[in-house]
């Protein structure tokens, strides 16, 4: 089901926290909203299930205005952060609820259980009460209940975030899965990166109730349209550097690099490196500086390069070298995957 | 176990020297209602049942039998018990979960009315029975008793209200249901712990009312047992403290067994939320 938001605004009292934003969703497209807290994501996904009332703008489900309708009508399934489990009831009847709010008859409840069970694989948990289930489990049953009454679109809000970090791995994948195969149309509100990049088709990253940027994880890692956005994806993050450019890029008195093909600008700008694309182990232009921190990973260590302009520079260096720290160094920069921003932040 | 009594025998001795005066008098009450001591003396000297007469034989004519106060107490406390806690479970879930209008207001009123000396109101209380023809009923008691006992029940069904997730009313709705559903569904049934001690605590608070039926409700049709008592005492021509200690035991029984029974849920009241 395509969802399709226009123009969206909400407000709390006198604060407004989303302005006219507008969001497009194909149909079976799994899309992260992306961003640090505050920026509004929650607030979107909860404008979508109907919780909160939009106040401006409208709401398309396929061809059909949801807009005002209440979040009983909508055909959403919502996996909330807690998971929201109804504590006194088993399993089975957490997953029969949504089916015996439609007055199903009890076979059929029983049925589509059953069925929906199988497929969060949690078949033998049914007679359990949500306390005597672990994180992931519980996270299951959540899914479960979201999906059994066959809802048009799933709406995840930052779903792993109460799961340690081997049942994240775990459960990331799972809920893929469930996605793909269920060919639903899902939302996943997260703060962190990694999920949005590794489950979604497509990211958005929010700012200040804004969408910065929407495309493909992989075109907004290698393209990012914005000081912004290249500054919160990327894990160790990227270094930015202040440059002047002349017909070349003028980092200190001491270190230039030459402008990178079809871009085109002169003054004061940000350079942005990643710290896989700058070492000894790259080819191209070289920077000068001296090491300044180095911090082991085991199959790679991080290392900080300071620039004689006071400037810091961090490359990823595969484990196995002999720089030390206080050693002047002369390292390569992978130019034609650096990135250029002008002053109010955009990419050049 | 040994080891602990031992250390601990100081605050044992403690213990033992504060509360035994307490225990010295219930065991009296006990012990006087079925025995006769000698004159001016502490020491039983006879074991008898006469004191507890009253309960197959009237006392003296004028008044209502045993049987009947005490279905009256029970109606009393029974009922008030189940207005307070009806209202309690609505009203504090409006004032927790729902947007109205003067909300804050009313919040404030509630902690105030909480901990007002009801005992002024009682001219203005009488008046209005009185207006309403409810002056002298069980029926007028009750309702005031239980509109007295309303702050409290509210106050506390309103913290075990706030420490139930939103989660669980949002995933509610999402599911389907309408909001009174998920009330009655998934959210009632998160604060039972705080509704059963709420039951029991209006139902004690009833039982033990003194001075709202005695002002409000004196005739002999509406009598409760602390009136009764009080009648027993203040009957100045012949003070038969056997029978009152009888009786006094007899409307304590009830009270000892809520307690011992429902021990553990009168506790939730001051623990408040669910667990898991």
């Amino acid at each position: 089901m395509q969802i399709k938001l226009q123009n969206f605004t909400k407000r709390f009292g006198d604060t407004t926290v989303i302005e006219d934003m507008s969001l497009s969703i194909a149909s079976g497209e799994m899309i992260a909203l992306l961003g640090p807290s505050g920026c509004g994501k929650s607030t979107t996904l909860f404008a979508i299930s109907g919780i909160h009332r939009i106040d401006g703008g409208s709401l398309h489900f396929g061809d059909r205005d949801v807009t005002t309708l209440p979040p009983q009508d909508r055909p959403v399934g919502v996996v909330f952060q807690n998971y929201a489990l109804y504590p006194h009831m088993s399993v089975a009847e957490n997953i029969g609820f949504p089916l015996r709010v439609q007055k199903l008859n009890t076979a059929e409840i029983k049925r589509r259980v059953g069925e929906m069970a199988e497929l969060v694989q949690i078949g033998n948990l049914l007679k359990r009460r949500p306390q005597q289930l672990s994180g992931g489990q519980q996270q299951r049953v959540a899914l479960a209940r979201a999906l059994v009454r066959k809802p048009d679109v799933l709406l995840l809000d930052e779903p792993l975030a109460n799961l340690d970090a081997k049942l994240r791995l775990e459960m990331r994948s799972e809920i893929r899965r469930l996605q793909r195969e269920t060919g639903i149309t899902a939302i996943l509100v997260t703060h962190d990166q990694i999920e949005a990049m590794s489950m979604c088709d497509r990211i958005a990253l929010m700012r200040d109730g804004q969408i910065e940027q929407i495309s493909t994880p992989s075109e907004m890692y290698e393209r990012p349209a914005s000081h912004y956005v290249a500054g919160f994806l990327g894990n160790p993050p990227i270094s930015f550097l202040k440059a002047e450019a002349n017909g070349k890029l003028m980092l200190g008195a001491e270190n230039s690099l030459p402008m990178p093909q079809g871009v085109d600008a002169s003054g004061p700008i940000t350079l942005g490196i990643r710290p896989e694309h700058f070492g000894p182990q790259h080819q191209g232009p070289t920077v000068t500086g001296r090491v300044s921190f180095i911090e082991p990973q085991g199959r790679e260590d991080l290392i900080d390069v300071t620039l004689p302009d006071n400037q810091r520079l961090r490359a990823i260096v595969p484990a196995g070298h002999d720089f030390a720290l206080g050693q002047d160094v002369n390292w390569q920069v992978d130019l034609s995957r650096t990135h250029l921003f002008n002053a109010e932040g955009n990419r050049l | 176990m040994n080891t602990s009594i031992k250390g601990n025998w100081i605050l044992i001795l403690a213990l033992t020297l504060f509360s035994a005066p307490l225990v010295i008098m219930y065991g009296f009450q006990l012990i006087d209602s079925v025995s006769r001591p000698a004159p001016g003396g502490i020491i039983p000297q006879e074991w008898e049942l006469t004191n507890w007469r009253f309960l197959w034989e009237p006392i003296d004519s004028a008044r209502p039998s045993i049987w009947r106060v005490t279905f009256n107490t029970f109606v009393f406390a029974s009922t008030t018990a189940l207005l307070v806690c009806a209202f309690s479970i609505t009203a504090a879930y409006a004032l927790s979960r729902l947007n109205f209008p003067a909300r804050r207001f009313f919040l404030a009123g509630l902690i105030m009315l909480h901990a007002f000396p009801t005992i002024t109101l009682i001219i203005a209380i009488f008046i209005v029975l009185q207006f309403l023809g409810l002056y002298d009923s069980l029926m007028g008691v009750i309702l005031v008793k239980a509109a007295l006992e309303l702050p409290f029940g509210i106050w506390i069904m309103k913290g075990f209200y706030d420490s139930v997730p939103w989660e669980i009313e949002m995933a509610g709705v999402q599911d389907g249901a309408s909001r009174f559903r998920v009330w009655w569904e998934l959210i009632l049934p998160q604060v039972k712990p705080g509704l059963s001690a709420l039951l029991i605590f209006s139902f004690l608070a009833g039982w033990s009312e003194f001075i709202l039926p005695l002002v409000l409700a004196p005739g002999a049709d509406a009598q409760v047992l602390a009136t009764y008592m009080n009648a027993v005492i203040a009957d100045d021509t012949r003070p038969d403290y056997g029978l009152f200690k009888a009786i006094g035991m007899f409307y304590a029984l009830p009270v000892i067994a809520i307690y011992l029974l429902f021990q553990k849920r009168l506790m939730n009241i001051y623990g408040g939320g669910t667990k898991g």
